[in-house]
């Protein structure tokens, strides 16, 4: 992958108010999984800066297609097909070139393939769950996949997740490391949900929610949907001559 | 240009083993097999082998069963794998970075790596030889940042800039691993009695 001169540089310090706090009842598992006392802050050293990568050598030809990477000879999955795009980039609209995104999800009836999830609605024999791919020299992704389902879980006593697609991203720094999930625009879930509504702010939730893009959609064959991640960035330091920042 | 805002977090939820440990959760034939799985090491790395145990307990005591780690570290000679490391080339023999689900019913992650050696604070001190640990689970909703400490290494840790920042000096020992028949054992409380420091970075 390229290397660039900034890589090399401390990131901004996270901005923990656009993230969901640890501690929120509504989301009951949060209770007794979240810390009381405050984090530990300091400026980033080379253990935050730089981070794992990953090369094409392992990304395999079908690792982004989750329609065909589980299904027998021919076969593929049942459901809403779908492209799910995007760029990923920095705060400051740079691409973030050569990054790991992996994904997973339920099928299109709201079940995941997981030993746990005893959910009523029946597995699909050709649909594993799970995708990756690298991002390209532009910072750009995509996944073919069908869409998932909206399922129901033991929080409250009616509680459903809206669909939604989980991701977890890479940057160049450990620092930069993120999960999040990805929702559907319209989905009348989204403001039901509570966690989603663990984001404090609504343009957060926008943030995470994927817009149709019919300009992406093959025709006959896909509608995609857009969704674009911002990662941390690298401060600029025109005034520190420290090489490994402060 | 005004900036971005950086996408907001969200738990990785119970079922994250699927996107991130498929073989552990049973989807099998997808990838070759688990990322990060398997020693941190290839034949000829440099510097001593080392095993890291530990668990995710929650705030009644309990370990998580549905926890994943991940571990970032420098190789024997403070170097990081990694294209943003400038102060030299790290051992091609060491890949720095692993992936571990808490596993079975005591939920136990493993880490099979080399203890690392010593990587500088951005003021010039000097840091004690550390592991970054990056854990996520369901009901937390961003992930959480830690260290683990070796506990042989006492003077090193009694000058750590980062083990210093730590206000009361009895939190220090959260993030300083126990060594047990030869290995490192490390438990993460997320909330209460022996809370573990954890780390905004």
């Amino acid at each position: 992958m390229r290397n660039y001169p900034s890589d090399a540089r401390p990131f901004r310090p996270r901005d923990l108010d656009l993230h969901p706090p640890a501690y929120h009842p509504g989301y009951k598992t949060s209770v007794l999984r979240s810390p009381r006392q405050a984090l530990l802050s300091f400026s980033n050293t080379p253990t935050e800066i730089t981070g794992p990568v990953f090369g094409h050598d392992m990304i395999g030809p079908l690792d982004h297609d989750l329609t065909r990477n589980y299904a027998q000879d021919g076969g593929s999955a049942i459901g809403e097909r779908i492209i799910v795009y995007g760029k990923l980039m920095d705060d400051e609209g740079r691409p973030v070139p050569g990054a790991l995104i992996e994904i997973w999800q339920t099928n299109a009836g709201g079940r995941y393939r997981h030993v746990r999830d005893t959910y009523v609605a029946p597995l699909d024999p050709n649909f594993g769950g799970c995708g990756r791919t690298l991002t390209d020299d532009e910072g750009y992704y995509s996944f073919l996949t069908i869409r998932p389902g909206a399922y129901p879980w033991p929080n409250r006593a009616n509680d459903w997740r809206p669909a939604h697609i989980h991701y977890s991203v890479f940057g160049h720094g450990f620092a930069q490391r993120l999960i999040t999930q990805m929702y559907f625009e319209g989905d009348p879930s989204i403001p039901l949900c509570p966690i989603v509504g663990t984001v404090p702010d609504p343009v957060g939730i926008d943030m995470m929610t994927a817009k149709l893009d019919m300009d992406a959609t093959i025709p006959f064959d896909a509608r995609a949907w857009r969704f674009d991640i911002v990662l941390r960035g690298r401060r600029s330091t025109p005034f520190e001559n420290r090489p490994e920042g402060n | 240009m005004a900036r971005l805002r950086e996408t907001p977090s969200q738990t990785a939820g119970p079922y994250v083993h699927i996107g991130m440990v498929p073989t552990f959760a049973g989807v099998l034939g997808v990838f070759p097999g688990d990322l990060g799985d398997g020693p941190l090491y290839r034949d000829g790395v440099k510097g001593e082998r080392i095993t890291v145990k530990g668990r995710v307990i929650d705030g009644a005591g309990a370990p998580l069963r549905d926890a994943c780690v991940e571990l970032w570290q420098a190789d024997a000679d403070g170097l990081y794998n990694a294209p943003s490391e400038r102060r030299g080339r790290a051992d091609p023999n060491f890949i720095g970075w692993g992936r571990a689900a808490a596993g079975g019913d005591e939920g136990i992650f493993t880490f099979e790596t080399i203890k690392p050696g010593k990587v500088p604070f951005g003021d010039g001190r000097i840091q004690a030889p550390h592991l970054a640990l990056w854990i996520i689970a369901r009901g937390i909703n961003i992930g959480l940042h830690t260290r683990m400490y070796f506990p042989e290494e006492t003077e090193a840790n009694a000058a750590d800039p980062v083990l210093n920042r730590i206000e009361h000096g009895w939190r220090r020992e959260t993030l300083i691993a126990k060594r047990q028949d030869g290995v490192y054992q490390f438990d993460i409380h997320l909330q209460g009695d022996g809370e573990t420091v954890f780390l905004d970075i």
